[in-house]
């Protein structure tokens, strides 16, 4: 055995026992990425808008963490927040799970809608909290996003969606499946009055949510490397799915097939959206 | 009838065995064995009223996929005349697993779409196994459109496990192809009739559910997900299938109750699969009917009822009243 050998063994060692005395630290002074297992100063992270500055990986943000890189300080006005989820099968352990995300999300649901500005051009804004019983999609979400559209066409408002979700919330059985063709239909009566939406794919976009309103973007936005697919990676790996290729379902594999306009780095976000609607904001139907 | 015996079937198909061996041998012997075979045959009507009205939601799952059940092609042969088939998405492909063409339904013109399961093994591969791709989606799409442009009312069969989740589909867009279709669907200016006539999979059945009327067969059912992949999720299980068809509520008699279909079409005794003639008579005098009822509303009124139909569907409360089929509040 080379002594080269050696010393990079000991290194190694030395790296996960530093990393060990790293994870005893007082909590939320460091993060690990978890793409390339740097570890980052939570400040700098946040600085960064939660992006590692090693490898470029998007942490996923919580709504408010989204909204506030998003729209102009002070601008965002939540709309429809009196809408309760229930348990409408009586399926089990869903009231739990609903607990579960209002307790660490501090939100009543996964779906947070409302108006704001973003320089100051006038937008109906949904963000999703993947936080949340995985950013799933049961009857509130789709009733909000629905009302969204439908306010934004009364309104001529441009729409802007930023999804995170595992699709339909299966605790609602075919209830969710619904509000697929609802938003769905909510989106087709918005285009006929000439308004513009921008969907934007983060980390991760799949199924139901992705299969319905997300796909129906004007323009569609995806964070680098997000996972967006049809199918959950549990429900593939039944349906015995083979020989999927590395970048299966990531942002720059649906870019490559023509499903999404542009990948768009985090700190480029707002400014893209904000250059995006310009274009509607000045000459189109909508905006003033 | 060997073959294709679900469990809880058994001491019916036994039944109709004997049945069927004592009109043989009264046949051969030339003995009028005419009063024994009525009371048996009695007998079997009563077994299987007790059985069907029973079935758990589980037994409905594994009818509404029993591979005798009448398939889409079966239903447009006997309901409708002169069948002309279309093909391809004009991008593609043309995908088996969805069919779609004009025919005729009392001397008139419409367009019919629908998925299509396989019968034999060789016929199951081709129609893969009903599970459609982006192309099937955007046949199906290419035909309504042209529907529309006609005027032609537009029928819709339901029956697939699940749209197809190959890489080739995630490639060329399975997402966006269902997603469009459900939007299109929902502005198109001709009535829509979907009928689920066997399993209505998730995804892949509402790229072609979304009609002014959504009709179910009794034994059919319509689900956000296989039970089996629920189990796998919830439990890491995939035979606890049962359990989870039990908690999703998957069946038409739910899907009624909660406001997401408008009608359930009876199934002859026994189910679909024993008895074509009534199963499909009674899916065509339901299409008769709506077709007769939508007849009266205009195109704008049409793409109305539809959006308003789907808008409608939620259940939630709200922090000043429980509301079941929310109305619309300005906010």
């Amino acid at each position: 055995m080379s002594p080269d050998g050696w010393f990079r063994r000991r290194s190694k060692a030395a790296g996960k026992a530093a990393r060990k005395h790293l994870d005893a630290l007082p909590d939320g002074l460091w993060t690990k990425c978890p793409k390339c297992g740097e570890i980052l100063f939570s400040k700098e992270l946040e600085k960064n808008l939660k992006v590692c500055n090693k490898c470029g990986y998007h942490f996923k943000l919580r709504a408010a963490e989204r909204l506030a890189i998003t729209v102009d300080a002070g601008s965002f006005v939540e709309m429809d927040t009196n809408l309760v989820t229930i348990n409408p099968l009586g399926f089990p352990e869903y009231e739990s799970k609903l607990e579960k995300g209002r307790a660490t999300t501090g939100l009543s649901e996964s779906m947070v809608t409302g108006q704001a500005t973003i320089n100051g051009i006038p937008i109906v804004i949904g963000v999703a909290d993947f936080a949340f019983i995985g950013g799933s999609m049961g009857s509130v979400y789709g009733e909000k996003v629905a009302r969204a559209f439908e306010y934004a066409r009364e309104n001529k408002l441009p729409v802007i969606m930023i999804n995170a979700s595992g699709g339909a919330r299966m605790f609602e059985g075919l209830i969710s499946l619904m509000q697929m063709p609802k938003t769905a239909a909510a989106v087709g009566k918005f285009n006929e009055s000439g308004g513009l939406y921008i969907s934007v794919l983060t980390d991760p976009t799949t199924a139901g949510v992705l299969a319905s309103f997300a796909m129906l973007g004007d323009i569609i936005i995806a964070e680098p490397d997000a996972l967006i697919g049809f199918t959950g990676q549990r429900v593939a790996a039944q349906a015995q799915v083979v020989k999927v290729p590395p970048d299966f379902q990531r942002a720059e594999f649906q870019f490559e097939h023509g499903m999404v306009d542009m990948i768009v780095h985090r700190r480029d976000m707002k400014e893209t959206l904000a250059k995006l609607l310009t274009i509607s904001h000045n000459g189109g139907t909508h905006g003033i | 009838m060997v073959f294709n015996v679900l469990d809880f079937e058994k001491p019916l198909a036994e039944l109709e065995a004997n049945i069927a061996e004592l009109k043989r041998i009264s046949e051969a012997e030339g003995v009028d064995r005419s009063k024994e075979i009525a009371e048996l045959e009695e007998h079997r009507d009563r077994l299987a009223r007790q059985i069907f009205s029973n079935l758990s939601p589980w037994d409905k799952t594994l009818t509404a996929r029993h591979p005798n059940r009448p398939y889409t092609l079966d239903y447009i042969r006997a309901i409708f005349d002169d069948f002309i088939e279309l093909h391809g998405d004009r991008l593609f492909a043309d995908d088996k697993a969805i069919v779609g063409g004009f025919a005729f339904f009392e001397g008139k013109p419409l367009m019919v779409v629908g998925h299509q399961k396989g019968r034999d093994l060789k016929e199951r591969q081709l129609r893969n196994f009903g599970s459609a791709k982006p192309e099937g989606y955007r046949k199906a799409l290419r035909l309504m459109k042209m529907a529309e442009k006609f005027g032609l009312p537009i029928i819709s069969f339901v029956d697939t496990p699940a749209a197809d989740c190959s890489v080739g589909s995630e490639e060329r867009g399975i997402s966006e192809a269902i997603a469009r279709n459900m939007m299109e669907m929902a502005m198109l200016k001709v009535p829509i009739i979907v009928v689920v006539i066997g399993e209505g999979g998730s995804g892949g059945a509402i790229g072609l559910g979304v009609g002014n009327r959504v009709l179910m067969l009794e034994h059919s059912i319509y689900s956000v997900i296989p039970p089996e992949g629920c189990a796998a999720i919830i439990w890491r299980d995939p035979s606890r299938g049962p359990e989870a068809a039990e908690a999703l509520k998957l069946t038409a008699q739910h899907a009624l109750e909660y406001g997401l279909i408008d009608e359930i079409i009876p199934e002859p005794l026994g189910g679909a699969h024993r008895n074509y003639e009534q199963a499909t008579a009674n899916v065509r005098d339901a299409i008769m009917r709506h077709l007769v009822s939508l007849a009266r509303l205009s195109p704008a009124e049409l793409v109305e009822d539809r959006c308003s139909k789907f808008a409608r569907m939620g259940i939630f409360s709200t922090t000043d009243k429980i509301e079941s089929r929310s109305e619309t509040v300005k906010s």
